[in-house]
């Protein structure tokens, strides 16, 4: 299927997924939505780098946070809507990936995945003292009721949102079935071979790095809005690292369906378990099935259809 | 800021004690990274999770915190051999498996934290020994015993390392197997078996690095992901796998960061660790002692 109408079927369902939920009519579905969304966003993100070039980033935290304090920065300064700040949130944190990218990715994997996990706690540092984006008192920004055309601020939100994650899937399945998905494939399965064979395998790991970081600062920046009050701790929470890399985990981190799956999957059960029973709970399930998946499971739900 | 005589002098003797607690922490990390090529990220967690059972200890028998590491160290070899075997079964007899196995203790330190959450809350905590609150004074010199005596339990301990890879049979087959373990069967060591030993060894540093973390400042389970960019920069500064590279990685990072604590502002320190980390991979990736 070209790229072409994988975009259409996508924006079909988007579409359906949309006109459902405005049917139904209840704005907690939107506001649950949004956040199934938003990971189904960070783990696609995370994918294009961590499951096709095989380079962990432990920092989604860091990118995703970013993100959220671009919206905050912007709207202080200059009052920028939403629509705006998306893309300059993306374009933050795909800078900050390609520079972080550059110092680490000439060297081993382990290398970059234990330099993201340090960026997470700097960019927290520097969050906090920044006292322009509210510092460690955190921001407060309060959303009007309605959202600008029709309905709820939230079904306006899960409405950006909604877009956000059809064009990280398009663009994720794109990025897979070119040359430069064939190339990270390459890189994952044997980066010197790789390297030997023409593939140009810095600027690759680096075009995935910028990606996928710009995806994740996307993601983040309608954050403070759907928060309505932002601060450093909960913004820069590991939760978010964790979570989103125990979704391509568990579906899969060979194919863009993989994120997808796991994404839906493990997003919908923390959200009926946030409700049902604790968050702390909630968070301990979600490490369990990281680390027994990882064991046990390593090409995850994908893989076990996958009979070869 | 005017900088004082004493002032500064008193930043260098803490920069120097903490680097000192510092080469404790990170010299576990850096058996596993640079010998056993375990990428153990978990390694900070792991003495948080030391230095709660300390506090249990302390707060329940009082005993003396060091000495509760001290007599941690066993339960904590156990565990860590135990956990070897996991990490050999599920991810290195697979093979090239560094990046799950990565996942896997990423994993790990999450779970331990949300537990360390539901068990002892969020509160900071703290251990009492008479040591913790007296300060020594030469004149304008201050000398806190709460930095001194872990800087001394660390020197002791990292002695104790050095001269077990150096002076034992078993040493020298930890540093042979990160060199050669098909060497290591020839005369007939079994490379997973002394994997298993140094990892498990690697573990037992992080109970007396808990201690060491409890005496020298209250106690908060997510405490550990703050130390994670400090032990790697030290790891990867040092060379990975060398005690004297780790020692003077650890104390150097410590004078730095706290002279930029003290001149620059405290909220600033955990920028320090990065910027070498990111230095070093940048520059000079095999470290200061490194072997390439």
């Amino acid at each position: 299927m070209g790229n072409w109408r994988f975009l259409a079927i996508a924006v079909s369902v988007a579409a359906a997924t949309f006109g459902v939920g405005v049917w139904i009519n209840l704005d907690y579905l939107f506001f649950a939505g949004y956040v199934i969304l938003q990971y189904v966003v960070l783990a696609t993100a995370w994918n294009i780098l961590g499951g096709y070039a095989g380079y962990m980033n432990l920092g989604v935290s860091a990118f995703f946070a970013l993100g959220a304090y671009t919206t905050v920065a912007l709207e202080t300064a200059l009052k920028l809507p939403l629509p705006l700040t998306i893309p300059a949130a993306g374009v933050v944190a795909g800078v900050v990936g390609l520079g972080m990218g550059y110092l680490t990715l000439r060297l081993k994997g382990i290398y970059f995945a234990i330099a993201t996990l340090a960026l997470a706690v700097v960019a927290e540092t520097f969050v906090t003292n920044w006292d322009y984006v509210g510092g460690s008192a955190g921001a407060y920004l309060l959303h009007p009721l309605r959202g600008p055309w029709f309905g709820s601020y939230t079904e306006y939100l899960f409405l950006l949102m909604l877009i956000l994650a059809t064009l990280s899937i398009v663009v994720a399945r794109a990025v897979e079935r070119s040359w430069i998905g064939y190339g990270l494939t390459a890189i994952r399965d044997d980066e010197g071979a790789a390297e030997a064979s023409g593939v140009p395998t810095l600027r690759l790991k680096l075009f995935a790095t910028a990606l996928s970081g710009a995806l994740m600062g996307m993601a983040g920046a309608p954050l403070p809005y759907y928060v309505s009050f932002l601060e450093p701790a909960s913004a820069f929470n590991l939760g978010y690292a964790v979570t989103t890399i125990a979704m391509p985990m568990i579906g899969g981190t060979k194919t863009w369906l993989g994120p997808l799956i796991g994404s839906l999957l493990l997003a919908t059960t923390q959200q009926v378990a946030s409700v049902t029973i604790s968050s702390e709970v909630n968070l301990l399930v979600v490490g369990v099935l990281l680390v027994g998946f990882v064991m046990l499971a390593p090409n995850g739900i994908v893989g076990w259809f996958q009979r070869r | 800021m005017t900088i004082t005589y004493p002032l500064l002098v008193n930043a260098v003797i803490t920069g120097l004690l903490m680097g000192g607690f510092y080469a404790a922490l990170s010299v576990g990390a850096t058996v596993a990274f640079g010998l056993l090529d375990i990428v153990n990220i978990a390694h900070p967690t792991f003495a948080v999770i030391g230095a709660y059972a300390v506090l249990v200890l302390n707060r329940t028998f009082n005993i003396d915190p060091i000495l509760a590491g001290l007599l941690l160290t066993p339960v904590f070899y156990g565990a860590g051999t135990l956990l070897y075997r996991v990490y050999y079964h599920f991810f290195e007899r697979r093979g090239d498996d560094a990046m799950r196995g990565l996942a896997f203790f990423f994993g790990l330190m999450f779970l331990a934290e949300v537990m360390l959450i539901m068990l002892f809350g969020v509160d900071f905590r703290y251990v009492q020994a008479p040591y913790i609150t007296t300060t020594l004074n030469y004149g304008p010199i201050a000398l806190p015993l709460r930095l001194a005596v872990p800087f001394a339990g660390s020197l002791l301990m990292l002695i104790a390392l050095e001269l077990f890879l150096k002076k034992t049979f078993i040493g020298h087959a930890i540093v042979a197997v990160a060199q050669d373990p098909f060497a290591l069967r020839l005369v007939a060591a079994s490379p997973v078996r002394i994997k298993r030993i140094a990892f498990g060894v690697a573990c037992a540093s992080a109970a007396l690095a808990g201690a060491f973390i409890i005496v020298i400042e209250p106690l908060q389970p997510a405490v550990g992901r703050d130390f994670i960019g400090r032990v790697f920069a030290i790891c990867v500064f040092g060379g990975l796998g060398s005690l004297p590279g780790t020692v003077v990685a650890a104390i150097s990072l410590g004078l730095v960061e706290n002279l930029t604590t003290v001149f620059i502002g405290p909220s600033w320190s955990p920028a320090v660790a990065f910027g070498a980390l990111l230095a070093t991979l940048a520059w000079r990736p095999s470290g200061l002692f490194g072997r390439s």
